[in-house]
């Protein structure tokens, strides 16, 4: 086996060499290159690990927009001195309800446009 | 600080401030998985609301077999997914420079942090130049321990399709964090002789 063969199943088998095949667990134990290969694998992973601990700091506002989607309505206006918080979410559910009664005005307006149509057509074939 | 399984349990028999207490405790850790996945500040606050939704909806079937952290890490995953998948891109933004980050538990073995200080950096900053779709399975296998079953699923591609993009994805972040030298040999082969 080749160092080209092994590095392509290091890169998947770093943090699992016992599954790796017995030729290439063969040619590792003998082959330097291959051996430093690994090494860097593995100090790859284990910084990788300590990278879970760090956090990242969010916007002020992302906590209250969670907690206004996630809150029942009644407990938004006492919590809040009777004013709901105005949130990212809060506007997406408006912008959403929004929506819908645009979609439900235009539809009726169409069956109205229709229905108009289709009297009068029918009112021509009387005549 | 109540227990967090304390917390989930009052949270699923329908205790509100039980809820609200659990966003509390895990809103940073989620925003900072979200914002390792998109790479994106606003991208990042969609996914978390998402994610709280979806938790919400689905608390009372989480049974506990795993970790509620892993739990929730697999919907955040799903969620961002989802957020760019719809979105059609496929970015590859850096992480702005005066992102705060907060150590949160920094006295975990704090000689090898220091030894791998520049390390972490530079990992950091490769992991941001990782196309998405890499980034993702190593972000969630590497850092956030999730197995090849949990990640195939949260990203709706197969167990072997996870694998073969966690290989790329690592093979890119040693090249880039070990890069050859002008001999074609690299300073890990090098060191290994000197031995």
């Amino acid at each position: 086996m080749r160092c080209d063969d092994v590095s392509v199943l290091l890169a998947g088998s770093a943090d699992e060499i016992e599954t790796l095949a017995k030729p290439a667990a063969q040619h590792l134990a003998s082959c330097l290159r291959c051996q430093a290969e690994l090494a860097q694998y593995r100090k790859l992973l284990r910084v990788m690990k300590t990278l879970r601990t760090d956090l990242l700091s969010p916007g002020e506002d992302l906590l209250t927009d969670v907690l206004e989607l996630v809150r029942p309505p009644a407990t938004v206006h006492s919590l809040h001195g009777g004013k709901r918080v105005s949130g990212r979410g809060a506007e997406r559910r408006r912008a959403y309800i929004g929506g819908i009664a645009a979609a439900a005005t235009a539809a009726g307006a169409g069956a109205i446009v229709l229905a108009t149509r289709i009297g009068g057509s029918k009112t021509h074939l009387a005549s | 600080m109540r227990e967090i399984d304390e917390l989930i349990e009052e949270a699923k028999g329908g205790s509100h401030v039980a809820f609200e207490e659990l966003v509390r405790l895990t809103y940073q850790d989620t925003y900072t998985l979200a914002y390792r996945l998109t790479g994106d500040e606003e991208d990042a606050s969609d996914v978390v609301q998402e994610t709280y939704l979806r938790v919400h909806k689905g608390l009372k079937k989480f049974r506990g077999d795993a970790q509620f952290s892993t739990w929730l890490h697999r919907i955040t995953a799903n969620c961002a997914n989802t957020f760019l998948g719809r979105r059609g891109r496929s970015r590859t933004d850096e992480l702005p420079e005066d992102s705060a980050i907060v150590d949160l538990n920094p006295q975990v073995d704090p000689a090898f942090r220091a030894d791998v200080g520049d390390l972490r950096s530079q990992l950091t900053d490769a992991l941001r130049t990782l196309p998405p779709k890499l980034r993702a399975v190593v972000v969630l296998r590497d850092i956030y321990d999730l197995p090849h079953e949990s990640i195939a699923d949260e990203l709706g591609i197969t167990e072997s399709a996870a694998k073969v993009r966690l290989h790329r994805a690592r093979k890119r972040l040693r090249e880039r964090l070990y890069p050859l030298n002008e001999e074609g040999t690299d300073d890990g082969e090098v060191e290994a002789r000197a031995v």
